[in-house]
């Protein structure tokens, strides 16, 4: 899997998630490899903004032909935005998952908490651990 | 890579979609060496066959193909198999792979009244599906043999690459093709041959969606042993007309009596994607699906399940899905054909 995309601005989480966090801000997608093992996503469900979730909640499923995959929160936080663009064109994760292809947007925590995070490297590890 | 009862299959090699896109627009190739293969010969296989098959074998020609079941005493269905005639008293049959390690010993045991010799040649045997309807030109190029010689559901030895294999014009996609069965020394140099024709490598992701879209049964989804072929809708290829076979009692009083659930098709109105478990609500009260996933070919979420028997083609049903209600409508099976294509060829 040395062919994935990992950008170094990013932090991952274990389930394949990554956030960009810019001040109080945090833009939410799945990443390269997430998209690559899920195949062709067909189908996005997502959390109406104003909802709030803490960190590993669930806030929304990603499916593809051949498998439903829960999406869970990086760190804590309220939705401000969803990428509504993706209902009609899910594929978008596909193309570009750290690009269009995002899926949320959170306003952070006041007090959130990065330390189960992991970052590009980390991150590179663990996906490597999973194909060795 | 997935765990396939024993067996290391790819689910995909490039992707789902252009893989399964590949076999209903061009064509793809599936290494399917992991079904198990039955060689069944002797004075009495056809007596043998009749007895613990339920489709009519007296009806199979030499060098034909024949769908049938292998059911238990109470008409539960043990496994589906393709039955092969290859001569008058030589049969090749072809299981599951998950159910090889059952069906053989079962079918020992109804082998010991009979002159017949049933061997487990799975080790034996690589299989190639080729499939899709430019199958028969890249398959052409790789054979001497005139493949137009083989119609649907024909089989017979075929020189492919330099070897004598056997060649099946049968397939499970729902789309014309070939099953090259082949010594397993051979079987890399069929494929790589076929991949310099052009033949899209396809892995069990979009084995699954194809046959899904042609009505297919998968065992352990549509059909199993509790689940006779009455409820699946395949008593087709039960021969009632035969004097005995192994679960025919059985399901003749199922067929009398009727079965409260019947296996339909629905196609999601909404976008959202059924899968197995999931509960479908109709007016008739609740059913299950068996088989579900997204329909490359029609683009919608598509689903095999089974539902009250009132229930009707063109009926308004709902799906639940992560707790909400999502709207599908019965339709008929299969959803996708091409059988007026190859006909027509």
């Amino acid at each position: 899997m040395n062919d994935q995309i990992l950008p170094s601005d990013l932090k991952y989480t274990r389930e394949h998630e990554w956030i960009k966090i810019e001040g109080r801000e945090g833009l939410i997608g799945i990443t390269d490899y997430a998209q690559s093992q899920l195949g062709d996503v067909v189908y996005v469900e997502l959390p109406t903004p104003g909802t709030t979730f803490a960190q590993a909640d669930t806030f929304g499923v990603v499916e593809s032909v051949k498998a439903v995959s829960d999406l869970y929160m990086p760190i804590g936080g309220q939705v401000v935005a969803k990428n509504d663009t993706l209902l009609d064109n899910p594929e978008k994760i596909n193309e570009n998952p750290y690009g269009n292809g995002w899926i949320i947007k959170i306003e952070v925590d006041t007090e959130y908490n990065t330390d189960d995070l992991l970052d590009a490297e980390q991150y590179e590890k663990l996906v490597n651990d999973l194909h060795p | 890579m997935v765990d396939f009862a024993g067996w290391e299959m790819p689910v995909q090699y490039e992707g789902l979609i252009p893989e399964h896109e590949a076999v209903r627009n061009a064509v793809g190739m599936f290494d399917v060496s992991h079904m198990g293969e039955f060689i069944i010969d002797g004075h009495d296989s056809t007596e043998f066959l009749q007895y613990t098959l339920t489709n009519d074998v007296s009806r199979l020609k030499v060098g034909r193909s024949q769908y049938s079941l292998l059911c238990n005493e109470d008409g539960g269905v043990i496994d589906d198999c393709m039955l092969y005639r290859l001569e008058a008293c030589k049969f090749l049959l072809v299981v599951n792979a998950a159910n090889s390690d059952k069906d053989y010993p079962w079918i020992q045991s109804k082998a010991r009244h009979y002159d017949v010799h049933v061997s487990d040649q799975t080790d034996s045997y690589a299989l190639l599906a080729i499939q899709g309807p430019k199958a028969t030109s890249s398959l052409q190029k790789l054979s001497k043999d005139d493949l137009k010689e083989l119609r649907r559901t024909e089989i017979r030895a075929i020189e492919v690459c330099g070897h004598q294999c056997l060649v099946g014009r049968t397939g499970y996609t729902g789309e014309d093709g070939y099953e090259v069965f082949c010594m397993p020394s051979i079987a890399d140099e069929i494929w790589a041959s076929a991949i310099d024709q052009s033949v899209t490598p396809c892995g069990l992701g979009s084995r699954n969606t194809l046959r899904l879209e042609a009505g297919m049964a998968l065992h352990g989804h549509e059909i199993s042993e509790t689940i006779t072929p009455v409820e699946a809708g395949l008593n087709g290829v039960v021969a009632f007309t035969k004097e005995e076979f192994v679960g025919k009692r059985a399901i003749a009083n199922i067929l009398n009596s009727g079965t409260p659930n019947r296996l339909m098709g629905l196609v999601m109105m909404d976008r959202a994607v059924p899968r197995d478990g999931y509960v479908v609500y109709t007016s008739n009260g609740e059913g299950l699906v068996t088989s579900g996933t997204f329909s490359p070919t029609l683009e919608r979420g598509i689903a095999m399940a089974y539902l009250p028997s009132q229930v009707q083609v063109g009926d308004n049903v709902s799906v639940v899905i992560r707790d909400k209600h999502w709207a599908a409508e019965i339709v008929e099976l299969p959803f996708y054909s091409n059988v007026t294509k190859w006909r027509a060829k």
